[in-house]
């Protein structure tokens, strides 16, 4: 086949997918012409990756939870709650970080199956089962800040979560050298796992895309990491707050494409009925789901407070909505079973770039909430339409 | 005027692929009522659904001449208008509205802009009346048992001055003496004026009730019955509903050897605690290995809710009675416990319950057996693709890939996407549910020759149909269910058409 050809029907067939990368792609390019480059400075970007991580984690749960037709409202007065219990913990408690971090985990996980078990198990709408683990949470954290107010941390370790870098070993012109090795290895495992990719479809003789286009994919993303971390060791390197989204989302992207489980929690969010019929446990689907974003609300609850470094009362606030809001950008579908993990990190990428490119700008907050506003609805239209052309 | 309240013309309606009703004409005197009668699939529905403008005026030929003029109902509010009122068999009420909310809702008693909600419930006492119906119209519907909304549906219609009253399978839910007060009710409208078509599956009913009767036979009128002239006896409506000739397009399997019985079911009982009534009642069965079983019966007559009893969905059911595998009693808590135990069902409705449309080939074969292609939880993509090529061939599936989406995929493909999930299971013993309903003679012979292929290899299977000709064509042994009971068993070689209708009709 032509190469060209060949990469226009890929492209064709991929748009949906690829939609939101080239809508990424456009939003950086444009921030960038219009501040002279300073969107995409090393500084800017790192504080902009910063910033997205406690939203990134929550929209990744959140992606779950729509699949299989659900919604949790809870998660972000739960992240704000699970932060002051962490602050709890280490101030007054005196327990040390790598205690602490455990606790707050499995309590999330508590909290999460808790709305399981109501919207599975006793059937009440995950819409109102959330509404009222929402005010629950509020009120909690008021309770717990009550006397205190604001709760400041001075452990280091637990504020480097939010706010620390991955030590550099050297300087190599004013680039910080380890960031510089862990693009590198990313790079190396990424080729590296395409070719075995390749390699195995060949030895089933499965039908793959010709070589050159191969090499031009393998040359194309490896050149994007090297950039965005040129950029990244460019200014402190990898924060910590980077490394875990990262590893959530490889984590989960795992879960859902390469696993019995992942391939559950689809079926049941595209057919339940003809799931159950196949075998499929839907109550049980449910509780993981639901256990699995009680956790990560309350990952996000330690990455916002170790941010802070102090639990504050109002903590969470309006947390669910952004996370909702990525994992829609991102391509999730509210009628279940359309979704990826992915598509919701690059959906919260996308928003931040909104506030941050707006806010280099000086957009007022009036406008910069109506242009969110207009994404959220134009991403939905496209993936509406798209969906429409292809069914 | 003319003798006939209604008479159709030559109605002639055709969907994408299948044509419904050929020519059909039809004709209803002045205050008679007036069954009609067929096989599931026979047309009646549809033309019910012509007359009452669900199918609007334009989508189908011919004309119809109501009350002495030429209607066009474009919806259904136009023949409600010219006084045509039907009741389906899945009732339109509103459940946790009250019964005088209800026999008024659309048709509200008005002064000025407001409801006179006084006058609806003075209305509504006189209407209850009429239908013999003694509850307060305060009560609320869902509080009513089935015979009794069905009442507030006949009092509904009579609110509306209704011409001609029009029952969908009316007694199909309803007990004896719920059957026999809904008879007496239609009987003394009658003498009041008001003219009746019933669609019924009850010959028995039909024969105590009806003063003509027309026979609907794949889209055709066949025949129209007198009382008068001693014309609406049992075997002649048997005969009439039936006799069509069977093509032969049902493979021949060679050998017929049966060993030991996989699955026996003794004095099987399931109590459905939503609708309050046993779906399936005293059931026995028994089915041996390289057998097909065919579970005949109307549609409504617990078939599909037998065989998902004893597919383990708990659903609301109460079950009683024994059910053993391979001689081993088995009790499923879970459709995981039955597919463990070596038994599949493939279900009637393919697109609600059966295939995940928005997905791939690939993901629906390996869907109900991930374990068949996965190692420690981790499923291995290019198996995968392998597994479901295997299915994809051998099952004939037209598709260009694996990859494509289910829900893009026709009738007959998409059934043979279903059969292969579960064949993928490797099950002992397959339940079939309408394997052939909705698809083309082609991809029903290349069904029928797979499930030959597979009663080859070992394995059992229990068909559920109601498709006469399928039944006898491919069945060794046949079961006719009604009322979710067993009305008989019939060797094949001693099965026709004519027993099988008469035991489904009882």
């Amino acid at each position: 086949m032509n190469f060209f050809k060949e990469a226009k029907s890929l492209v064709k067939v991929n748009i949906r997918e690829y939609g939101m990368y080239i809508a990424l792609f456009v939003i950086m390019l444009t921030f960038s012409i219009l501040t002279d480059g300073l969107f995409m400075s090393s500084r800017n970007i790192s504080n902009l990756l910063d910033a997205t991580g406690y939203t990134a984690v929550l929209a990744v749960g959140m992606t779950l939870v729509i699949v299989i037709r659900h919604i949790d409202l809870s998660v972000g007065f739960a992240a704000g709650f699970m932060g002051a219990i962490a602050a709890i913990l280490l101030t007054q408690g005196g327990v040390p970080v790598y205690l602490t971090i455990p606790i707050i985990l499995v309590l999330g996980v508590v909290a999460g199956m808790f709305n399981g078990v109501l919207v599975a198990s006793i059937g009440i709408p995950s819409f109102v089962a959330s509404l009222a683990g929402m005010l629950i949470f509020r009120g909690a954290l008021l309770r717990v800040t009550e006397k205190t107010g604001t709760i400041n941390i001075k452990d280091e370790h637990f504020n480097a979560i939010g706010n620390g870098f991955i030590p550099s070993l050297a300087d190599v012109g004013g680039l910080n050298l380890s960031s510089l090795i862990l693009g590198v290895v990313v790079i190396a495992l990424y080729i590296y796992f395409e070719v075995s990719k390749r390699r195995n479809k060949l030895n089933y003789q499965f039908e793959v895309v010709s070589g050159r286009i191969f090499a031009l994919k393998l040359v194309f993303v490896s050149v994007i990491v090297a950039y965005i971390t040129w950029i990244i060791a460019g200014y402190n390197g990898f924060s910590w707050t980077v490394i875990i989204m990262l590893a959530v989302v490889i984590v989960y992207h795992f879960l859902t494409t390469k696993t019995v489980l992942g391939r559950h929690i689809y079926a049941v969010g595209s057919n339940p009925e003809a799931a159950h019929l196949s075998g499929i446990n839907v109550k049980k689907i449910t509780y993981f789901v639901f256990g699995s974003m009680g956790m990560l609300a309350a990952l996000s609850g330690i990455l916002f407070t170790a941010r802070l470094q102090s639990a504050t009362t109002t903590a969470g606030t309006l947390f669910e909505l952004d996370a909702i809001a990525a994992a829609y950008v991102g391509g999730v579908s509210s009628a279940g079973g359309v979704g990826k993990v992915t598509g919701s990190i690059i959906g919260a990428i996308v928003m931040a770039s909104l506030t941050s490119g707006m806010n280099l700008l000086g957009v007022g907050i009036s406008y910069q909430y109506m242009i969110r506003g207009g994404v959220l609805a134009a991403a939905v239209i496209f993936d509406v339409l798209t969906r429409k052309k292809r069914g | 005027m003319s003798d006939y309240l209604l008479e159709m013309h030559h109605i002639t309606k055709a969907f994408p692929g299948v044509k419904a009703l050929t020519d059909v004409s039809f004709k209803v005197a002045r205050g008679e009522i007036h069954c009609l009668i067929g096989e599931n699939g026979a047309g009646k529905s549809t033309l019910m659904k012509v007359l009452s403008g669900v199918y609007p005026h334009g989508t189908y030929m011919g004309d119809i001449v109501f009350d002495g003029a030429v209607q066009s109902f474009g919806k259904i509010g136009d023949s409600v208008r010219a006084g045509i009122a039907i009741i389906y068999q899945e009732l339109a009420l509103f459940p946790d509205l009250t019964v005088y909310e209800n026999i008024f809702a659309g048709n509200e008693v008005r002064r000025g802009a407001v409801v006179d909600w006084n006058r609806t419930i003075v209305e509504a006492k006189r209407m209850l009346r009429k239908v013999k119906l003694n509850v307060h119209p305060d009560a609320l519907v869902k509080d009513l048992g089935v015979g009794k909304q069905q009442l507030v549906e006949i009092a509904k219609a009579l609110s509306k001055d209704v011409k001609l009253l029009i029952l969908d399978e009316p007694t199909a839910a309803l007990n004896e003496n719920d059957s026999e007060n809904l008879l007496a009710l239609l009987r003394e409208l009658k003498e009041q004026g008001i003219t009746c078509i019933m669609i019924s599956h009850k010959l028995k009913e039909v024969i105590s009730i009806a003063d003509k009767a027309t026979v609907l036979r794949d889209g055709r009128t066949i025949c129209t019955l007198d009382a008068a002239k001693g014309e609406i006896v049992e075997s002649v409506i048997i005969k009439h509903m039936v006799g069509r000739e069977i093509e032969d397009i049902y493979p021949k399997r060679a050998n017929k050897t049966f060993g030991e019985p996989i699955l026996e079911v003794r004095d099987w009982s399931a109590y459905d605690a939503q609708s309050g009534r046993h779906v399936a009642k005293n059931v026995n069965l028994q089915v041996r290995k390289g057998e097909i079983v065919g579970i005949a019966g109307l549609m409504g007559s617990g078939r599909t809710e037998l065989a998902l009893s004893l597919f383990g969905t708990p659903r609301s059911y109460r079950l009683r009675g024994e059910m053993r595998l391979n001689g081993a009693p088995v009790a499923f808590k879970h459709t995981s416990d039955a597919i463990g135990a070596g038994i599949a069902y493939v279900t009637e409705d393919r697109k609600g319950d059966g295939l995940f449309l928005i997905q791939d080939i690939k993901s629906n074969v390996t869907a109900a057996n991930l374990r068949g292609i996965s190692a420690r939880g981790v499923i291995n993509d290019n198996e995968e693709v392998k597994v479901a090529n295997a299915y994809k061939d051998s099952l004939y599936v037209k598709a260009p890939s694996v990859e494509q989406i289910v829900g893009n995929l026709s009738g007959g493909n998409q059934q043979k996407v279903s059969l292969g999930k579960w064949l993928f299971v490797g099950p002992k013993l397959l339940i079939l549910d309408e394997p052939t309903r909705g698809i083309d003679v082609g991809a029903k012979f290349e069904i029928y020759t797979i499930m030959n292929q597979l009663i080859a290899q070992g394995m059992s299977i229990i068909m559920i149909s109601s498709e006469l000709g399928e039944v006898l064509g491919m069945s060794d042994r046949v079961y006719v269910m009604a009322e979710g009971r067993i009305k008989g068993e019939l060797q094949a070689v001693e099965a026709d058409q004519e027993k099988i209708m008469q035991l489904a009709t009882q």
